[in-house]
């Protein structure tokens, strides 16, 4: 007990406030949730350093357009030939597991940047298509596939996690924006 | 909407995630300060706009972010091809015997 006083953190003069937290919204066929906090990097290597990197942080860093590995509550998204956008739910620093290498990467913490939402039911793509013009079909979109598009006017990271789920990664600045357009969506995808 | 193929994410994706950048293979002299300023117009300014066949770059901008080249024809605004960026011209346009 003595030790965990000892090694309490001053308490902080800032809160932290994520944007829109715990917002929920359930229609006949969709739910919508703003997801909780997670770590996020924007991470940027050359074909060389791809296989240091996927040892370093625990998920093999997928090679495929428009596809996505997950393992033990991390997901590593494909966005470009040489562009991941990995996300950490289970609390660990994807940040701090790339500080110690050497080969060439640029990992950059992004976790406050972006605002997550989950789009859940049998309505979840045709809520999503009222503004993104990708197929989201199952033959065009399996489960696992991501990819950043975009939603109305603003730019998102789209990622399949079932058959009838998806997370929609959006800027912080324009949750608001996107939560809004998802409701309205997920109304009419309803009606 | 047009379906544009990007040849980084090999697949046609709808154009609004894309932007326009320009006409394509246009090289910047290596010399720049040996340009005349004739020359230098022309490198700077003069583009082609052809009635027809035009290649130009484009920018997958909300997808994966790539500049690639693209052989699009100005009348039917119809993409005959899609190419990496750094490839060269593309020697024969599928379609070109029509």
């Amino acid at each position: 007990m003595a030790k965990a006083v000892a090694n309490k953190i001053a308490p902080t003069l800032v809160e932290r406030r994520p944007v829109l937290a715990g917002q929920e919204l359930s229609v006949t066929g969709v739910t919508l949730a703003v997801l909780p906090t997670a770590q996020r990097i924007s991470l940027r290597a050359p074909d060389a350093s791809v296989a240091a990197l996927s040892k370093a942080l625990g998920v093999t860093l997928p090679r495929k357009p428009k596809t996505s590995t997950a393992k033990a509550g991390r997901t590593a998204l494909w966005l470009g030939p040489d562009e991941w956008l990995v996300i950490d739910e289970a609390g660990k620093d994807p940040l701090a597991d790339c500080a110690e290498l050497t080969v060439l990467h640029s990992a950059v913490g992004i976790s406050h940047r972006n605002v997550a939402i989950s789009v859940i039911g049998p309505a979840a793509a045709a809520t999503i298509n009222s503004g993104c013009p990708q197929d989201l079909s199952l033959d065009a979109f399996p489960v696992g596939a991501a990819s950043r598009t975009i939603l109305g006017k603003v730019e998102i990271v789209l990622l399949r996690t079932a058959t009838d789920a998806f997370r929609v990664e959006c800027w912080r600045s324009f949750s608001d924006y996107v939560f809004t357009f998802l409701s309205e969506a997920a109304g009419d995808a309803a009606a | 909407m047009l379906l544009i193929r990007c040849p980084y994410c090999e697949e046609e994706r709808p154009e609004l995630e894309f932007r326009n950048a320009g006409e394509a293979h246009i090289a910047r002299s290596a010399d720049m300060a040996a340009t005349s300023d004739d020359d230098f117009e022309k490198f700077f300014f003069i583009r082609s706009n052809p009635k027809g066949i035009i290649y130009e770059r484009w920018r997958h901008m909300h997808g994966c972010a790539r500049f690639f080249n693209a052989v699009r024809d100005t009348v039917s605004d119809r993409f005959l091809l899609t190419y990496k960026a750094g490839e060269p011209k593309p020697a024969k346009l599928p379609g070109a015997a029509e």
